[in-house]
């Protein structure tokens, strides 16, 4: 359909107006709450700048960054950061994949009802999901250290928490369960939007179940499973709470990530410029990804 | 039809979704029947998977711990004139067990980020869809960078901002930035999209005044992306732990999550008392959803589909 697009001028102008005045609120809290905010991130980065303290911020130029290239914690939290996004980000779309396609094509109560309870940890909140977590993974009055030791897998309790070659585990394992919701949620409808036709003929001429997912479903649902690698990375990356409630990034800096270590630097160490370098490299690092998964899904397609 | 799934596969794969599934309920029942365990079968050794004696005493505890008033009604702007940047309380309620008020703080909290979200969201995204104005490439461009940086980061300048602005440590430091997050403009935008501009170029011809169109034609057409968009910002305000974390700190403030947080960092291994709290902060938001959970999925599956 064409349209017109001569405009009078004066027409333009009430429409200028117009739009201005719909824009106004939401441009008012995004440009002060959003905007400003991120660009004084990448500013004050450039500072040694201390909460709390009442002198002049120091312009350092670049001191922060190099200092960050140095840091091993910060090496060490941006190390912890991809490991959790290179295990939980397969294994979520996996898990969710797997299970939305069995439970799609159940009786529409039966279906949802799975989709609420796979929901439920998303919706119970990362507070009361952790702090039941971190009884469960109690040392001393933990279900596991029981279960585990009936089970004759380990004969001594696990500090699990305390302990720094598990620790990173039982949080991937905490973050999981809340991760898969909305991925399920979405492949179900993917699922239920894929060719029906397309399938039946496939079947038709004798294609395997297999076959039918890799060749009809799989290149059907691609647009879906783009759109929840990038969530899931970017919630991945964002994985805060899990740490601050149930290690603190300890013991000894083990389970830091790069976001629990921002929160370190600014709230524990009021390094304010340091803590706002983190977040811009964090920012960088993010916007690579997004661009690289979509480029990815692009050139499948 | 041809079956696609052999009967067994069918079976199988039914009976691993459900141990999945229970696998999945088991944290919630155990904070729920953790909550009214004694403190013998909290701290007992063996789990003690049903509760044998069920007891009130972990939500007497809860209750009991902490009080705050029930409600403050501050003038509005006091904190500029005040010396300490105090609001001026003009009304004050009644002391209640601090886990109302944080209960209270929350669904306010919720409930005015909803709200404020959709309002705003809903007129600029309909801006953003229809309106041929100066600059709307450009702030449509801010807007799709905005969505794809992580949220946090923001925050830690923010803290300073707010303090500032005086309104660190109320509840408005925290609703702010939520409406700010443009995600909704998006979202709202995509469905205005499909308006036909026909109608509402008819409705200029015939004189109806901007906002007059907006409510009789553009509002109904884009309600149920507002919908998807007040389900969605209820319940993910109601979760965004670290916000809250950095910007509330006294008692009358806090909300549910944080208070629970808080308690738990006091009393690491009253294992009951913390229980009682999560419950707490839990059942509510759960009952919420799922009564609404029809439109949650579909909200969910619109942010994607649109997004």
């Amino acid at each position: 359909m064409k349209k017109k697009t001569a405009m009078s001028r004066a027409l333009v102008r009430r429409e200028t107006i117009a739009g201005y005045m719909f824009m106004l609120p939401s441009l008012f809290f995004f440009l002060v709450f959003v905007i400003y905010p991120m660009f004084m991130c990448i500013f004050t980065s450039l500072f040694d700048s201390n909460m709390g303290r009442n002198t002049v911020d120091q312009f350092i130029g670049f001191a922060n960054y190099v200092e960050l290239a140095h840091d091993p914690i910060f090496l060490g939290a941006m190390k912890n950061t991809l490991v959790i996004v290179l295990v939980s980000v397969p294994t979520v779309c996996a898990f969710s994949l797997w299970v939305a396609s069995a439970i799609y094509d159940m009786k529409p109560a039966l279906t949802s009802a799975f989709r609420v309870i796979f929901y439920l940890p998303v919706v119970t909140g990362s507070v009361a999901v952790t702090v039941v977590w971190k009884w469960m993974y109690n040392n001393y009055y933990g279900i596991f250290n029981y279960l585990l030791k009936g089970a004759g897998v380990i004969d001594k309790n696990i500090n699990w928490l305390g302990d720094p070659r598990f620790a990173l585990w039982c949080i991937i394992i905490i973050l999981f369960t809340t991760s898969v919701g909305q991925p399920i949620v979405l492949y179900v409808s993917a699922l239920n939007n894929v060719d029906q036709s397309l399938v039946e003929a496939a079947a038709v001429d004798g294609a395997t179940r297999f076959q039918i997912f890799w060749k009809i479903k799989w290149p059907q649902i691609m647009p879906t499973t783009l759109y929840i690698l990038v969530i899931t990375t970017i919630n991945s990356f964002q994985c805060f709470a899990l740490i601050q409630l149930l290690t603190s990034g300890g013991p000894n800096h083990s389970t830091d990530t790069v976001m629990y270590y921002i929160y370190y630097t600014a709230f524990k160490l009021y390094r304010y410029g340091y803590g706002n370098a983190m977040g811009v490299v964090l920012m960088i690092t993010i916007a690579i990804l997004s661009a690289v998964q979509f480029k990815l899904g692009q050139s499948s397609n | 039809m041809k079956n696609q799934k052999s009967a067994a596969y069918r079976w199988i794969s039914f009976a691993i979704v459900v141990i999945l599934a229970l696998l999945f309920t088991f944290p919630l029942y155990w904070i729920i029947t953790g909550s009214f365990k004694t403190a013998k079968e909290i701290n007992s050794t063996t789990p003690v998977w049903w509760p044998t004696t069920w007891t009130l005493k972990n939500y007497q505890t809860l209750m009991g711990k902490m009080k705050a008033p029930l409600w403050e009604i501050p003038v509005p702007f006091s904190q500029y004139f005040t010396s300490g940047g105090e609001k001026t309380i003009i009304s004050s309620g009644p002391q209640v067990p601090a886990a109302i008020r944080w209960m209270l703080n929350t669904i306010w909290m919720a409930v005015a980020a909803m709200f404020l979200t959709c309002l705003t969201a809903a007129l600029a995204g309909y801006s953003l869809a229809k309106k041929r104005f100066i600059g709307r490439h450009l702030i449509f461009t801010l807007i799709v960078c905005a969505m794809a940086l992580p949220k946090q980061v923001i925050l830690i300048p923010l803290i300073r901002q707010m303090s500032s602005l005086k309104l660190y440590n109320t509840l408005s430091a925290v609703i702010y930035p939520i409406v700010g997050w443009p995600f909704g403009v998006f979202l709202i935008k995509q469905f205005a999209e499909s308006i036909p501009g026909e109608i509402l170029e008819a409705a200029q011809i015939d004189g109806a005044g901007e906002l007059n169109i907006f409510n009789t034609i553009v509002f109904p057409m884009i309600k149920p992306g507002v919908g998807a968009l007040a389900i969605f910002t209820f319940i993910s305000s109601w979760n965004d732990y670290f916000m809250q974390l950095i910007m509330l700190s006294s008692t009358k403030t806090l909300t549910i999550s944080l208070g629970i947080a808080k308690m738990q960092a006091e009393n690491s291994t009253d294992f009951g008392l913390i229980m009682a709290g999560a419950a707490f902060a839990a059942v509510p938001i759960i009952i919420v959803f799922i009564i609404f959970q029809k439109y949650f999925t579909r909200g969910i599956m619109m942010g994607a589909v649109k997004g």
